[in-house]
């Protein structure tokens, strides 16, 4: 037998230890390593893979391993490549995807199917890993966050981007992002920005949102990065001295755009937001929402009729419900039936009682009669002893008479 | 730096790269941890033990609280699990920490099933947590995890062994929770008893093959006092919520004539140990290995059980189908049979309801029979005796009759004698 008691909030009398879970919490995470899946996707020449050079400060993409530009592909491709990269004592396995021919054909229906089919194959791996009888360690491959890549036209979305980011909301977080912001003043990319995010609310696309806090603090900086989206940004791979420092940049006979420059564009915003505070709300975000939707369509598709709990406890409440019409008709009838018997019983009962008293009466009436015969006897006996006695004292006066007379 | 899960997992397919820099992902750990304390920490632990052993004063000790509670009466008629949940906060962290009870452990004559109640109650809880995998719209990251994480087992200070109850508890749950074992009111115990004690409960798991949990060795920040610790199970601890002045300090402590034994002093106890170990060590380990041991064991058996298995590769996503068909056609099945059965017992009620009614009926007629046959008696008395009436009546009547005939003749007679007498005396006078 199992008792639940109600839930309690308790004080703390002294030190008990517990607050140092965080810190377990910590080491273990250390312990495991850590891994996150970034796709790229945007259109050939827009600085994709700089900028992930840039972000990650290695040379993911070199020579040796080109950038999805360079590679010559004849259909949309969906590519990955792993690194492990380490800081810190925390070990990273970052996994790049990126989509070589994205948006470069002339026809480009469609060009966003690949990248679909991509997500949703690792959802599905993801699936069968979870539904395995047998679950050792599920490596997690699916995209936790999609950068897209917006070129600076200054006017607005392509067609090409609206259509893209309306599929691909509801399966991995956007991160909208204006490419080569460097071909832009604040002037013409503040105009741009605010063309962008009016294009996205209107076709009602739902790109990354920061989640809310508590802290005062931490909502004001979410609050200045949400005026800045989508962040306009800018790679490079090669270092330039600029008073005195290396920075990161790009030359121009008219001065160097710095990469880390707040003022030139958003690129600190974007890593800081990524890597440094919200890459773990990328994944549980993809874990939460995203995978959950993928899973919970799949198998309500799989299951047509559904195993459906809400079906299943439809079917039993109208088990229930039927239970309960048979037991009331039972009972109903049950008590007619008993009704039936009493009322007989209480009618023989009162016939009995009828008869009873009739037969009493009947005595009553013969024990009237009977009395009425023995008073009448006895007075008519009564009468005759009378009358014999008359008789005989006739009789013997006669007699007397008799004597006398005749002689 | 030693090779991460992540790295291994990787193994070839990943090159390492250099960075040029501080990218920033150092962070993760901290990112992680932040979502966790905002999150809160739920632990559950049971405690098994018989009736008087301290399980309630162990736990107001160790989590420095006074949680509820009567304490119980040996009478119990079987084993009840009593579970409450409390909300604690130390500094910034919030734990929802339940505490399962075993209330009447023991103190059964016939202890054979003293052990079923607990199986089910972990196994109801791992149950829960498969359901709600299980479903189709499911809430995990919020899901209140009610799987037990550690298992508090409470030996009683005999000195000796261990009693066979304990070794058949502690058998059935090894592989179902970490079981930590506690020598409980070990104030009761000298030392050089206690060390004895000790290496006989040790060497009596062993032999009998009861897996205790090991506090983890693998992670080199705590492998040293991780390993220490084992070789001082199981602890002998002693708990109080009393203090007594020792110095200048209120210290936990029982009192006794002789002397007092110090809750928090480790030469007098284990406590401290229990405490460092179970709660600021190992607790996220605790947690950790009730999810990917105990409770991976527990689902594997039971979709065994329901008859899934891992299928080759080629029909994986044939046999996730298959899974929920199959768990379908199960659902609609117990669901047939379900209504058969109530059919059936519905069935066995209204004929047995029928006789019933039937007995009823025949018993009202017998009565009315009986009634009949009482009613013809009494009539036919009663005929009898009116017809003896009628008779006498008769009788009566003729003899009525007869003297008034009798009488009317004598009186003729009587009056032709008179007159006969008046004519002749006219005559002769």
């Amino acid at each position: 037998m199992f008792i639940f008691g109600p839930q309690q909030q308790m004080n703390l009398e002294g030190y008990v230890g517990f607050a140092n879970l965080p810190n377990q919490v910590y080491r273990k995470s250390v312990k495991r390593g850590f891994e996150f899946t970034l796709m790229v996707v945007g259109e050939s020449g827009l600085g994709k893979s700089t900028l992930i050079n840039s972000l990650f400060l290695t040379d993911l993409y070199s020579p040796e391993y080109p950038g999805p530009s360079h590679r010559i592909k004849k259909t949309v491709q969906v590519e990955q490549s792993k690194v492990l990269i380490k800081e810190g004592g925390v070990q990273l396995l970052l996994t790049i995807v990126d989509t070589p021919g994205f948006g470069d054909e002339v026809d480009n229906s469609n060009c966003w199917q690949p990248v679909i089919d991509y997500i949703d194959s690792k959802f599905e791996d993801y699936l069968n890993a979870e539904s395995r009888v047998n679950r050792r360690q599920m490596p997690d491959n699916r995209v936790q966050c999609c950068l897209y890549f917006i070129a600076p036209s200054g006017h607005g979305l392509k067609p090409l981007d609206i259509e893209f980011m309306k599929r691909l909301h509801e399966k991995v977080n956007i991160i909208p992002l204006i490419a080569k912001a460097d071909t832009m003043t604040p002037e013409e990319c503040q105009q741009f920005k605010k063309q962008i995010m009016k294009e996205i609310q209107e076709h009602k696309i739902r790109i990354y949102e920061f989640p809310e806090t508590d802290d005062e603090e931490e909502m004001k900086m979410i609050r200045k990065i949400k005026d800045r989206l989508p962040l306009a940004v800018v790679g490079s791979n090669t270092i330039i001295e600029v008073n005195g420092k290396r920075v990161r940049g790009r030359q121009y006979p008219w001065g160097v755009a710095e990469v880390e420059n707040a003022e030139h564009c958003d690129f600190n915003i974007l890593r800081n937001m990524l890597i440094r505070t919200h890459m773990q709300d990328l994944k549980d975000v993809t874990n939460n929402v995203h995978y959950e939707n993928y899973r919970s369509r799949k198998l309500a598709a799989v299951t047509y009729n559904g195993v459906d709990n809400n079906k299943n406890k439809g079917q039993l409440t109208k088990k229930k419900k039927m239970e309960q019409e048979m037991e009331q008709v039972f009972e109903m009838k049950v008590r007619e039936k008993l009704q039936k018997l009493r009322d007989s019983e209480a009618e023989l009962q009162r016939r009995h009682e009828q008869m009873k008293k009739n037969l009493e009466a009947q005595h009553k009436e013969i024990e009237e009669k009977r009395r009425q015969h023995e008073e009448e006897m006895a007075s008519w006996e009564a009468q005759q002893r009378i009358l014999e006695q008359q008789k005989l004292d006739a009789s013997r006066t006669l007699e007397k008479n008799k004597k006398k007379k005749i002689f | 730096m030693a090779s991460t899960e992540i790295a291994r997992q990787a193994g070839e397919g990943a090159r390492t790269v250099p960075l040029a820099g501080h990218v920033g992902f150092d962070s993760m750990p901290d990112q992680l941890v932040n979502k966790s304390v905002n999150q809160g920490f739920c632990f559950n632990v049971l405690c098994v033990g018989e009736t008087g052993l301290g399980k309630s004063t162990l736990m107001d000790t160790l989590f420095n609280t006074k949680f509820e509670g009567e304490p119980t009466q040996h009478n119990q008629p079987g084993v009840t699990l009593k579970s409450n949940t409390y909300e604690l906060q130390e500094s910034n962290v919030r734990l929802k920490l339940t505490i399962v009870n075993t209330v009447g452990f023991g103190d059964q004559i016939n202890k054979e099933d003293s052990y079923k109640s607990i199986v089910e109650f972990i196994d109801a809880q791992f149950e829960a947590y498969l359901q709600e995998e299980l479903k189709i719209k499911r809430t995990l990251h919020s899901y209140h995890d009610t799987r037990i994480h550690a298992c508090l087992y409470f030996i009683a200070p005999t000195g000796h062994s261990l009693k066979s109850l304990d070794l058949v508890t502690m058998k059935k749950l090894d592989s179902k929770v970490n079981i930590i074992p506690i020598i409980a009111k070990s104030d009761a115990i000298s030392k050089s008893e206690l060390a004895k004690f000790k290496i006989k409960i040790t060497s009596e798991l062993v032999s009998n093959g009861v897996q205790i949990y090991q506090f983890p060795t693998d992670d080199e920040s705590v492998a040293e006092i991780n390993s220490t610790m084992n070789s001082h199970l199981p602890f002998a601890v002693v708990g109080s919520t009393e203090e007594v002045k020792i110095g200048n300090k209120m210290v936990k402590a029982r009192q006794y004539p002789w002397g007092t034994v110090q809750v928090e002093n480790e030469n007098h106890c284990d406590f401290v140990k229990l405490r460092e170990m179970l709660i600021r060590v190992n607790m996220e380990d605790l947690r950790e290995q009730t999810h990917t041991r105990h409770y991976e064991l527990y689902r594997r058996c039971k979709l065994e059980e329901m008859g899934f298995k891992d299928t080759d590769p080629d029909s994986k996503p044939f046999s996730l189908q298959e899974t929920y068909e199959a768990k379908r056609n199960e659902f609609m099945g117990e669901l047939q049979k379900k209504e058969e059965e109530m059919r059936q017992m519905f069935v066995q009620r209204v004929k047995e309801k029928e006789a019933e009614l039937k007995e009823a009926e025949k018993e009202l007629h017998e009565k009315f029979d009986r009634l009949k046959k009482l009613h013809q008696d009494e009539k036919k008395k009663l005929e009898e005796k009116k017809k003896s009436l009628d008779d006498e009546l008769n009788m009566f009547k003729q003899k009525k009759t007869a003297a008034e005939l009798l009488q009317n003749q004598a009186q003729q007679a009587g009056v032709l004698f008179s007159s006969s007498c008046a004519f002749l005396t006219s005559v002769i006078s």
